[in-house]
C-alpha cells in the first residue's frame, strides 16, 4: 500500500514544531523522541507502519485547539488518533505527521438518564460508556467488537457498527452531538441534547468521515434502558443457501432479532478447536438472538424455531440458561482469534444485500481455490455485513500480496452484487484504491469537495479515503 | 418543467439559465419563497426494487408515498419512522412524494424510539446544481463507504442537489399495538410521566401530550407495539410505571389506536385553526418550562409529542416564538410570506456552521440555481 512521500519542509521544520507545541501542551503530553514515536507507528492493521515525526496526548478542548491552530499554521498534516484499533489503518501516520491521540480525554461529562443521553469526552472507550451508565440499568448500543479497548472518537470517525445493530442501529443512528476542532483550531458545537439537525444534518456528515473534517472532543451519546433479558438460539444447516432463506424468511415473518450470525464450516472448525463451543460440524451455523421478557423471548423464539425446523437443520439449540447462552456466544466471540491461531489474517468488511448471500458465498469458496488461500465466513447476516477472515502466511514473501488481491477481489464482488467495500471497519487505506469500483469520479470528487468545505488545505489525515490519485491536487495545493 | 429521467434532469439543469423552484408534489411548501421556474420531480416515479426479505425499498424520488406505503403494506412492513402528511396542516392538496419526505427529513412519533427518515434512508441518487448524476450510500444496511451524504441530503431541501432516487431500510409491522392514556395531566406532569414509560425497558414507541386532545380534554399517550402475547403483558408492566402519575385507559383496537397517532402526526388539533405554526425540538425535560414560556408569550395551543422533545404551537400571526439563545430550534412551520421573511423559517445558524452550509452550497451548487433562499 503506498503512502505520500514526506514532505521535506514539513520534516525540516520538526523541532520548531516540538518548540511551539510544547508551549501549549504539558510537558509529557509532547511525544518527539523516535524511540518513543514508535508507540504510535501503527493501528489494528499492523502489516502498515510508519512512526510520525511527533505524537501530542492533549487533555482538553482547548488543548486539542491549540494543536491544530498551531499544525495549520505551519502546514504540519494532522493524523487523529482514537485508540488505534482501527482495521483500515485509519490512524496509519506519516514520516511527517503529528498524531493527536485523544486517549486522555476520557471523562464522563453528564449522565442525564431522564432525557436519555451521556455526554462523554471523545477518548473514552466504547465499553466503558456503558459502564457509566450501567447502575441506572441504561447501555450505549452500538458494540463493535473491539468495544473494550476501541475509543468513541474513532467510533464516530467510522461510524461502527456491531453485532446488534439489525436493531439499534450504529454510531450514527445514536449520536446526538459533537464538540469539534476544526483544522484552524476553531471549536464548533454542533447538536445536542434534542433530536434532529434545524438546518443541515452536519453531524450525519462528520460521523463517518474518518477524521477529515476535524476533531471530536466531545460527544452527546444516546443510551438505552436495557432490555430485560436476551437469549440466543443456535442452529446449524448443511448448506449455506438453506441458511441465507431461513434468515430472509425469519425476517419476512415480521421477528426483528437483535442480531442474526452466520458462520461457515471453516470457522466452525476452527472455532472448535480453538474454543470447544460445542457447535455441530456443519455447512453452516447460525445464531439468533432475541430481547424482552422471559415470555416474550418465547414468543419470538417459537416463531423462530418454527422457521428453522422446516428447513431441515442439522441442529436447532435453544439456550435454557445464562450458561448456555454463554456457551452459545462463546465460539462466536472468540472467533477471530481462532482464526488467528491457525494463521496470519486479513478480515474483510463488505456488505451485500442478504439475498445475495448464498451466491457470494459459492464466489468466495471458488475464489479461495483459485488464489490457493483458505477463507473463513462470519458476519452480521441480518444486514449482509461480511467479514471473511483469509488466512496467510506473513512470513512466507508474496503472501500478503496475494491476500490483499484475493480481499480485493471479493470486495469487488460484493459491490457488484448490490453492496459495498466496507460496512463498518471504514476505508482508510485498506480499501482506499478500491473506492473507483463503488464510486464514479463525480462521486469522490463532490466527497472530496465536502472536506474543501471543512479543511480547505487538506492537513487532516489527508492520505486516506480516496485513491491517492484523485486527491493528489488538493493534497499538493 | 417535469423531467421523466435522471439524464433529463441533468440536462435541465445544465441548461437553466436562472433559478429553479425545485419541489415533489409540493405539499410541504416549509422554507422561504423561492422564486424561479418550478422543477417538480413527479414524474420520477416508480418503484425500482422492493426486497421484503432484505428489509429494503428503491424509489425513484417522485413516487406518492402512498404507493410505497401499499407495497410495504402488502408484506406486513413499514417505514418505521411514521412520516408526517403535511397537507391538512398547510391546506395543500397533491399527493405527497417519497423524495419530498427525504428532502424535508420528515418523520412523526415514533422517530422518538426509531430514529428519523434520515436514519432508514440507505442511499440517494441526486442531480448537482451543475447537472451531475451523482450518488451516496447504497441499498445495504451497513455502509461506511466513503462520507455519508445521505444524511447531508436529507433535510436539504433541494438547495444542494435534485434527488432522483431513494433507498430505505424498512421494518416489519407489528401485529398488535396498544394506547395507554392518562386523562388531565398538567404540561408538567405529562412529561414526567412520558419520561417514565420512555426510560422503561417496554419499547415505547411513541409519547405524546396536549392538553386539549382529539376529545379536547388533557390526554397523555404512550404507544407499545409487537406480537400479541408481547403487547399484552407490556400494557400490564407500562401500567405499573404510569400508575404514579393517574389513572390509566388502554385502547388496543387497531383502527382506534392509528387514529389516536395519526392525530398527533399531522397535528390535526391545529388544522383549520387560524395562526402561525411553529415546530420546537428541545430537551425533553425542558419542555414544561419552554410550554409555559410559550403560553406567556401568547401560544394558542401546544401539542407535545417526543415525550416533550418535539413541542408543536399554534401562535398568533407574526408573532417571534423563538427564545433567544435556545438549546435546540424552532422552525416556523405555517405564516405569511411576510412573517416567514421576518422571523426567519429556520433557526439561524451559529456563524462557523452557517459558513460551513454556505461552503457546502457553494460547492453542490456553484451558479446558486437549486432553491436559492429557501432555507434562508
Amino acid at each position: 500500500m503506498e503512502m505520500p512521500t514526506p514532505d521535506p519542509q514539513v520534516l525540516a521544520k520538526k523541532s520548531m514544531v516540538v518548540d511551539r507545541l510544547s508551549d501549549v501542551l504539558p510537558e509529557n503530553a509532547v511525544i518527539f523522541e523516535e524511540a518513543e514515536t514508535r508507540a504510535y507507528e501503527c493501528d489494528a492493521l499492523t502489516a502498515y507502519s510508519c512512526p510520525p515525526m511527533v505524537a501530542v496526548l492533549p487533555s482538553t478542548t482547548q488543548e486539542v485547539s491549540d494543536v491544530l491552530r498551531i499544525c495549520h499554521e505551519l502546514g504540519v498534516p494532522v493524523v487523529p488518533r482514537g485508540a488505534g484499533t482501527s482495521l483500515a489503518g485509519g490512524a496509519l501516520p506519516t514520516a511527517d505527521c503529528v498524531i493527536l491521540g485523544v486517549a486522555r480525554m476520557n471523562d464522563v461529562l453528564e449522565v442525564d438518564y431522564e432525557n436519555r443521553f451521556i455526554k462523554v469526552q471523545s477518548g473514552r472507550t466504547n465499553l466503558s460508556v456503558s459502564g457509566a451508565v450501567e447502575e441506572g440499568d441504561f447501555f450505549y448500543a452500538p458494540d463493535p467488537s473491539s468495544q473494550l479497548a476501541c475509543a468513541i472518537a474513532g467510533n464516530i470517525a467510522m461510524n461502527s457498527g456491531g453485532a446488534h445493530c439489525l436493531k439499534y442501529g450504529v454510531t450514527t443512528n445514536n449520536l446526538l452531538g459533537v464538540t469539534i476542532v476544526m483544522m484552524d483550531g476553531e471549536v464548533i458545537e454542533i447538536g445536542g441534547a434534542y433530536l434532529d439537525a434545524a438546518q443541515y444534518d452536519l453531524l450525519g456528515v462528520i460521523c463517518g468521515s474518518e477524521g477529515q473534517l476535524g476533531v471530536v472532543t466531545e460527544a452527546t451519546l444516546r443510551i438505552l434502558r436495557k432490555p430485560e433479558g436476551a437469549r440466543p438460539v443456535l442452529m446449524g444447516y448443511d448448506n449455506n443457501e438453506v441458511a441465507g432463506e431461513v434468515v430472509s424468511d425469519i425476517i419476512k415473518a415480521g421477528v426483528l432479532p437483535v442480531a442474526i450470525e452466520f458462520m461457515d464450516r471453516p470457522c466452525i472448525r476452527a472455532t472448535e478447536a480453538f474454543a470447544g463451543a460445542g457447535y455441530p460440524d456443519c455447512e453452516a451455523l447460525l445464531i439468533v438472538e432475541v430481547e424482552g421478557s422471559d415470555a416474550e423471548i418465547d414468543e419470538q423464539l417459537g416463531k423462530i424455531l418454527k422457521i428453522a425446523g422446516k428447513h431441515n437443520p442439522v441442529e436447532l439449540r435453544e439456550s435454557k440458561s445464562a450458561e448456555e447462552s454463554a456457551k452459545i456466544w462463546l465460539g462466536r466471540k472468540s472467533a477471530f482469534g481462532a482464526m488467528g491461531q491457525i494463521n496470519d489474517y486479513m478480515c474483510l468488511d463488505g456488505t451485500i444485500p442478504v439475498n445475495q448471500l448464498p451466491y457470494v458465498l459459492r464466489r468466495i469458496g471458488e475464489m479461495s481455490s483459485e488464489y490457493g488461500l483458505d477463507v473463513g465466513n462470519v458476519f452480521h447476516a441480518g444486514d449482509g455485513n461480511m467479514h471473511p477472515l483469509i488466512l496467510f502466511d506473513a512470513n512466507k514473501p508474496g503472501d500478503l500480496e496475494l491476500c490483499e488481491a484475493f480481499g480485493a477481489d471479493i470486495l469487488r464482488l460484493c459491490v457488484e452484487m448490490g453492496g459495498c467495500l466496507t460496512g463498518e471497519h471504514g476505508v482508510g487505506i485498506e480499501k482506499r484504491e478500491l473506492m473507483v469500483n463503488q464510486f464514479e469520479p463525480g462521486d469522490m470528487d463532490i466527497q472530496m469537495a465536502v472536506k474543501d468545505v471543512f479543511d480547505p488545505a487538506w492537513l487532516l489525515n489527508p492520505a486516506k479515503v480516496f485513491p491517492l490519485e484523485a486527491s493528489a491536487n488538493r493534497r499538493a495545493a | 418543467m417535469t423531467p421523466e429521467t435522471e439524464v433529463e434532469l441533468s440536462e435541465m439543469i445544465t441548461a437553466a439559465k436562472g433559478p429553479l423552484r425545485v419541489v415533489g408534489s409540493g405539499t410541504r411548501p416549509v422554507g422561504h419563497v423561492v422564486t424561479g421556474e418550478t422543477l417538480s420531480t413527479t414524474r420520477l416515479s416508480g418503484i425500482v426494487t422492493y426486497e421484503a426479505g432484505a428489509l429494503t425499498i428503491v424509489a425513484r424520488s417522485g413516487t406518492p408515498i402512498e404507493e410505497i406505503e401499499a407495497a410495504l403494506a402488502a408484506e406486513g412492513q413499514r417505514l418505521p419512522f411514521e412520516p408526517m402528511d403535511h397537507r391538512g396542516l398547510l391546506g395543500t392538496e397533491g399527493a405527497p412524494t417519497i423524495g419530498g419526505i427525504v428532502a424535508a427529513n420528515v418523520s412523526g412519533p415514533r422517530r422518538i424510539a426509531v430514529g428519523a427518515c434520515r436514519d432508514f434512508l440507505l442511499g440517494v441518487r441526486f442531480v448537482d446544481g451543475i447537472g451531475r448524476s451523482l450518488k451516496n450510500g447504497g441499498r445495504v444496511m451497513k455502509n461506511v463507504t466513503g462520507y455519508d451524504l445521505v444524511k447531508l441530503m436529507a433535510g436539504s431541501r433541494g438547495t444542494l442537489g435534485v434527488l432522483t432516487e431513494v433507498s430505505f431500510k424498512v421494518l416489519p409491522e407489528p401485529p398488535a399495538q396498544a394506547v395507554l392514556m392518562i386523562d388531565g395531566l398538567s404540561d408538567a406532569e405529562a412529561v414526567a410521566a412520558m419520561t417514565s414509560a420512555l426510560g422503561s425497558p417496554f419499547d415505547v414507541t411513541g409519547a405524546a401530550h396536549s392538553s386539549s386532545g382529539i376529545d379536547g380534554k388533557p390526554v397523555t399517550m404512550t404507544r407499545i407495539e409487537g406480537f400479541a402475547d408481547s403487547v399484552t403483558y407490556r400494557i400490564e408492566r407500562l401500567q405499573d410505571v404510569l400508575a404514579s402519575h393517574g389513572e390509566v385507559r388502554v385502547a388496543t383496537d387497531k383502527e382506534h389506536c392509528a387514529a389516536l397517532w395519526k392525530w398527533v402526526r399531522d397535528v390535526e388539533g391545529f388544522h383549520n385553526e387560524a395562526g402561525d405554526v411553529w415546530c420546537f425540538s428541545v430537551k425533553p425535560t425542558m419542555a414544561p418550562q419552554m410550554g409555559a414560556d410559550l403560553r406567556a408569550k401568547g401560544a394558542l395551543n401546544l401539542l407535545y409529542d417526543w415525550g416533550g422533545g418535539r413541542i408543536w404551537v399554534l401562535a398568533p400571526q407574526g408573532q417571534n416564538m423563538r427564545p433567544d439563545g435556545m438549546n435546540g430550534h424552532a422552525t416556523l412551520i405555517r405564516a405569511s410570506e411576510d412573517t416567514r421573511r421576518k422571523l426567519s423559517v429556520f433557526q439561524p445558524e451559529a456563524l462557523p456552521l452557517k459558513k460551513i452550509s454556505q461552503g457546502l452550497r457553494d460547492k453542490f451548487d456553484p451558479k446558486g440555481i437549486l432553491n436559492p433562499g429557501l432555507m434562508g
